[in-house]
This record gives C-alpha cells, structure tokens and sequence, in this order.
C-alpha cells in the first residue's frame, strides 16, 4: 500500500523536499493568475456588480475549509485503526491552515453579506455549521497539545476530528436540507454549474491555487516537525552522552 | 479478528451510529433549524404561529409601494401559493427589489400585516455577467424565472 511506502519518515522527507520546490511556484503562479483574473479580468455581475469578486477569495477558502477538514478525519482514522507514523503529523499540521481558511471564509463572507443581505451575520444553517467548524478546528489543535504525552494528544483529537466529521455533510446540504439566507451551490450541484464561464475559470483556478497553498504548508509544517523530531533526538542523545 | 480490524469495526461502528443518531436529531429539530417561515407555514405549522418570526418569500411583482416620506415602504411576501403584506421603514439591502427572495424579520399586526423590523436579500445561486444578461434583455431573451435553465 503506498501509505505504507511513505511510513518511514526519511523516505517522507526526500519525497517532500523534491516536491516542494514545484508546489511553491505552482502555488504562486496559480494564486497570481487566479487574483488578477478575479480582480481585473472576470466581468462584474448582473445583480451584485464589483462586490461579486470577494467570491473569487471567499468560496475556495469554504471549500478548503471542508476539504482540509475531509483530511484530518482521513488522517485520524489512519492513525487510530492502522497506526500510520505520520498520520497523525499530518492532522496536526493541517488543522491551524483548515482554521485559518475557514476564518477567511467567514470574514469575507461577512463583508459581503453586508451589502447585498443587509446584515454581516445571520444564524442559518449555513452560517451557524460553519462557525461550528471553526471551533472544531480550534478545539482539535487545543485537545492536540492538551497532554504532557503527545500520544495522547494525537489520540483524541483524532477522536475529535471523526466526531466532528459529521458536521461536514451537514455544511454541505445545510443549503439544500433547511431554508437559509445563504444561496444554494453554484459549482457543485446536480444539474451544472450556474455561474458563467468567465466567472467560473477564474474561481477554479483559484480554487487549485489555494489547494496547492495548502499542500505546500502542509509539507513544509510536517517536515519542520519531523527535523525537529531529529533535532531532539540528537539532543537527547548528546545530554546522555556527556 | 486481527487488532487492526477490531479497531476498524469499532470506528466504522461508531462513526454510523453518530451519524444516525445526528440524522435523527437534525430531523426532529429541523422546524426549528430553518432560517424563515413562508406565508403557507404561517397558516400551517406550528412553529411558525410565533409572536416573533421570520418570514421569507418573494417580494411579489407590482406589489411595491414607496411610501410618500421616503423610508417606509410596503410590498407583499409570496411563496406563489399564499402572501402576506409587509410594511418596513428603513434601509433596504441592495439586491432587494420585486421578484427577488427576502427574509424579514418582525411581527404580525391585529390588521395581519407583517410590521417588519429588518428586511435581508437572498441572491439566488446564478452568477451571470452583466454584459450578458443587458443584452439578453436588449434582445428579449431574458426570463426571471428560466434564469436556472439557461445555456450560455
């Protein structure tokens, strides 16, 4: 099984360094293209008029915030059925990124709804399981540190973030399930897209830029933790030697 | 029964009956987890029969009124089968206009008019360039209400 292959955490850290370069410039261009294309190129919308491009930041940062979340529940599950050695790295090091993402997408969220609700904040579905993801997010890295012995940590907020799972489907179908302010889907819903192409390319391209933003944090956060393992370690080491 | 599988077991087990059990409650709560009550819900459920609520609908065609001193405004809310009239002085959002979906939130008068104390916009699910929908109008292709079906 390849995540078998990628246990041992040298292997880990060859595969890392010889990805991250590309995963960085892959990051900027796609998030560089994607902001001017957002910012400059898409058309205004009939209805919402300039405001429609706080869209471009807010809608992929909502998607990251689920999917970031999707990660960890994935992650924990490895680390508490097949004890995968960096499972449990991995959760640790996405959930600060999934919190920061989510954060965004309530502020802009907020600022747009401003004008064109009439209000920043109302208590939906939508709205309400966001901001509990929010504070799974907060709680999973609280739990995380909570023990003296790591191990521990890492065992219930792997708990935690399967528990929480529960609430991503929720998100999802909030829209669908209960009538909300919020707007139903756009881009992932039966039926197709209801966004004009010159708005949807430059959505997904920023879409695959903040998945790239991510991946690149997320290697770089996993691979500091596993040299400062080492550091430890050798430290250790050292202090029992002398 | 290997370790690992007994785990796997017990997480999988565990993770269905969460979601059961959240199924349930979201199910018995979810009068109460919708946003607003449509004017058929008004006269139909319950939970809706409140002092205090928010109803939500369209703000039905040729039903607004701009009052004479130029904040107070009145329109009626539909769901296409029933309507309640709404007064509001105020502010409105700027998506708000006829055929658009709103949520106000107030009370119900002794004449029946909902007295609303904020009045919020729905925008829809349709992103459409501006271009594109001045000149499907230019051109009498434009509907309100196939917005859903169109092809670009």
């Amino acid at each position: 099984m390849i995540l078998d292959y990628f246990a041992n955490p040298a292997r880990f850290l060859r595969l890392a360094n010889a990805v991250l370069p590309w995963c960085v410039s892959a990051t900027v261009i796609l998030l560089g293209v994607g902001l001017y294309m957002a910012l400059f190129v898409a058309p205004a919308d009939y209805q919402q008029g300039e405001s429609v491009r706080i869209m471009y930041v807010h809608v992929p940062a909502a998607w990251m915030a689920m999917f970031v979340y999707t990660n960890i529940a994935i992650a924990s599950a490895l680390s508490l059925i097949w004890r995968h050695p960096l499972a449990d790295l991995a959760a640790s090091a996405s959930a600060p990124i999934g919190a920061a993402f989510t954060f965004l997408a309530l502020v802009t969220g907020s600022l747009w709804g401003k004008p064109m609700w009439g209000t920043w904040w109302v208590w939906d579905a939508r709205l309400t399981s966001v901001l509990i993801l929010f504070f799974l997010y907060l709680g999973h890295m609280a739990i995380t540190w909570a023990f003296d012995n790591p191990a521990r940590g890492a065992k219930s907020a792997a708990v935690l973030a399967l528990v929480g799972f529960v609430n991503v489907p929720i998100i999802k179908f909030s829209v669908d399930w209960w009538n909300t302010l919020h707007q139903p889907a756009s881009v992932f819903r039966a039926g197709g897209p209801t966004i004009h192409p010159d708005m949807l390319w430059p959505l997904l391209i920023m879409g695959l830029g903040y998945s790239l933003f991510y991946i690149t944090l997320l290697l770089l956060r996993i691979k500091s933790e596993l040299l400062g393992a080492r550091l430890r370690t050798l430290d250790s080491l050292r202090q029992d030697a002398a | 029964m290997t370790r690992k599988r007994r785990r796997l077991y017990m997480v999988g087990g565990g993770m269905l009956i969460l979601a059961t059990a959240t199924a349930l409650i979201l199910t018995a709560f979810s009068d109460n987890i919708v946003l607003f009550c449509s004017p058929t819900d008004i006269q139909n459920k319950a939970t809706c029969a409140k002092a205090d609520i928010r109803l939500g609908g369209l703000v039905e065609e040729e039903s607004l009124d701009r009052g004479a001193d130029g904040v107070t405004v009145s329109f009626r809310v539909t769901d296409l089968s029933n309507s309640i009239p709404v007064t509001y002085k105020g502010i409105l959002p700027d998506l708000f206009r006829e055929g658009q979906g709103v949520v106000t939130e107030g009370t119900v008068n002794a004449e029946g008019v909902f007295v609303a104390r904020e009045v919020l916009a729905k925008h829809d699910e349709n992103y459409i360039p501006k271009e594109v929908s001045d000149a499907l109008k230019a051109s009498g292709n434009w509907h309100e209400e196939t917005k859903d079906a169109k092809d670009y």
